[in-house]
């Protein structure tokens, strides 16, 4: 299977979809680096796999559940505690503000 | 030999029979953090005056013969990655540095419930994600046997913390190896329990398939004494085991009988320090003159297990930063005209170098089109890795080799190679993709005088005989006594 050369403008998109602001500086290192590093991860192509399940975790423990019962948790304000803008209504309620998001 | 020196299990021993008190035992430490610490740069963060409240709440309850928990007034050391209610919890992120928690992570609780005495907060690579400790924010931290040498990493202010004396014992991480790496480069015992064996309840998620909360500690007993205390069931971590927790500690000295040794030849190959080989390889020649038997055994997929971790580490790792989006956590930049701005800026500005690569990348090998080559790929490699042990252990009880390819090296010397740096892990992420118990113990020094660990892997949830393996080569040698020396001491 042919190798994907990673360009700055893929490396751009990527962050785009990460959600993280990278300067030019950063792209033009990071398009190196991962570079590198995807080259050297492609050596897994080499492995045949055919038939093999994925592992995703070690235990053999899939869906654990238990009764969907009211118990104590965070109160509002505890919860929303380390968010950057926390505000309060006038009725005493607890909420954090962002950017508007509907015109 | 300073109170600082000694094992938990000493401390505990004169705190049990009224030799010492808590409060002098917490001073001594904070007195030794106060001298050394600025050059070690193990603690973040010091509780002096919650350390001391904790301490003289015990000495008080043991005045008044009020039932103790098993660790009353034995102070401990906490990477900064796992929560601790009202105090920093900054995973050596910029993006952290103000959080507060408001709850304990699980360890944390059954520490306080135990009368430990929380000491502070080590330092870390920047959320676990490196092998020197270097990528943290905030500052570097010291090997305490050559303070020009990183202490390994990302749990490398924990070992520094143990290794240098300012903790008798502290906790840490393990993703890859993060434990028993920084265990090995700084002379201690670093034990990384099974996936599943201890709740991961308020620890900062890494890469939720590897993560595990592991212990750092001067020898085997007291790793054990740990395990004991944080392991076990917890309903608010999903993927931990229902199963009972042995009394490790008082199971040590067990006699182990039949005792076979798997010795992979692909933990031998290139890259290898010739010093490092030597001492791990006599390490194995006592325990065969213990009566143990050595056997050679093959891990064919071991050259894959680096490529296939790097993927499926930072494609959780893209997943679970996602949450530090400068709304309901941390830093928020300043500079936003939209969410999507303000969430990009906040990441932007947030994150170090190693942790922008790692989303990186996580989200290349998870972004359509790829997936399947690269994420369902390494999952596939991981399960042919888990078969590989599978097998060995069919063979041996233990697979031994060395924790680390080479000792402790210079600050500075691999910050710009990302690869170079991931290749510190190469013999230790295998039993993270495998789920399995590993523990790394002093086995000697290079001629440079910098420690070398052996590292011991065995079977998921067989942690009490991989620590009465481990106990039985301590018990015949002396490296685990050795501590670095340190100026203003007496």
């Amino acid at each position: 299977m042919s190798q994907p050369l990673l360009t700055a403008a893929e490396v751009q998109s990527l962050a785009h979809l990460a959600r993280l602001e990278l300067s030019d500086h950063e792209l033009a290192v990071l398009t190196r680096q991962l570079e590198a590093i995807v080259e050297y991860v492609a050596l897994l192509q080499e492995v045949p796999t055919e038939g093999v399940e994925p592992l995703a975790h070690a235990l053999p423990v899939h869906n654990v559940f238990r009764e969907d019962e009211p118990a104590p948790s965070l109160s509002p304000q505890d919860a929303l505690a380390a968010t950057a803008d926390r505000r309060i209504t006038s009725r005493g309620e607890y909420f954090y503000a962002v950017p508007a998001v509907l015109e | 030999m300073s109170l600082t020196h000694q094992t938990a299990a000493v401390l505990l021993g004169l705190l049990q029979r009224g030799e010492i008190r808590a409060v002098d035992l917490t001073q001594q430490f904070l007195d030794a953090i106060g001298r050394h610490n600025a050059t070690l740069g193990a603690y973040l963060h010091v509780d002096s005056a919650g350390a001391l409240e904790q301490a003289r709440a015990v000495d008080e309850r043991r005045a008044r013969r009020e039932p103790l928990g098993p660790l009353a007034g034995l102070p401990i050391a906490l990477k900064d990655n796992l929560c601790t209610r009202g105090l920093p919890t900054t995973c050596a992120s910029k993006i952290l540095a103000e959080f507060r928690p408001v709850y304990d992570a699980h360890v944390v609780s059954r520490l306080r419930a135990a009368d430990a005495v929380l000491l502070g907060k080590t330092n870390l690579d920047e959320f676990a994600m490196g092998s020197s400790t270097e990528n943290s924010a905030f500052q570097i931290t010291r090997n305490p046997w050559n303070l020009r040498c990183i202490p390994g990493g990302s749990s490398g202010g924990s070992a520094a913390a143990v290794a240098g004396c300012l903790a008798p014992v502290a906790l840490g991480s393990d993703t890859g190896g993060s434990v028993r790496q920084p265990a090995a480069l700084c002379g201690v015992v670093g034990l990384k329990p099974s996936y599943g064996r201890v709740s991961r309840f308020g620890l900062v998620a890494f890469g939720s398939s590897l993560d595990q909360i592991g212990t750092l500690t001067h020898d085997v007993t007291d790793a054990a004494l740990l395990l004991e205390v944080i392991a076990g069931h917890d309903p608010r971590d999903a993927t931990c085991a229902d199963q009972p927790v042995p009394a490790y500690r008082n199971l040590l000295d067990a006699p182990i009988g039949q005792l076979t040794i798997g010795v992979p030849r692909e933990f031998f190959g290139e890259g290898l320090d010739p010093h490092v080989e030597t001492a791990v390889r006599e390490a194995l020649n006592t325990y065969k003159a213990l009566g143990a038997t050595l056997k050679e055994v093959s891990l064919p997929h071991s050259r894959y297990a680096l490529a296939a971790y790097y993927l499926v580490a930072t494609a959780e790792a893209s997943s679970n930063l996602a949450r530090y989006d400068g709304v309901h956590f941390g830093h928020r930049s300043d500079r936003h005209d939209d969410l999507i701005s303000l969430y990009s800026r906040s990441r932007g500005e947030g994150f170090g170098k190693e942790v922008k690569r790692r989303i990186m990348l996580g989200t290349y090998a998870l972004s359509s089109g790829y997936r399947d080559a690269y994420y369902l790929k390494a999952l596939k490699v991981r399960r042919l890795i888990r078969a590989d042990f599978d097998a060995a252990f069919q063979e041996c009880d233990v697979i031994a080799g060395p924790t680390s390819p080479t000792t402790a090296f210079p600050l500075g010397e691999r910050v710009s190679d990302p690869l170079a740096m991931y290749l510190a892990d190469i013999y230790t992420i295998s039993a993270n993709l495998a789920g399995l118990a590993g523990i790394s113990v002093p086995c000697g020094f290079s001629p440079e005088g910098l420690p070398i660990g052996l590292q011991l892997l065995s079977a998921p949830l067989s942690e009490e005989r991989l620590l009465r393996i481990a106990r039985l080569y301590e018990s015949v040698t002396d490296w685990h006594t050795r501590r670095p020396s340190r100026s203003g001491d007496e």
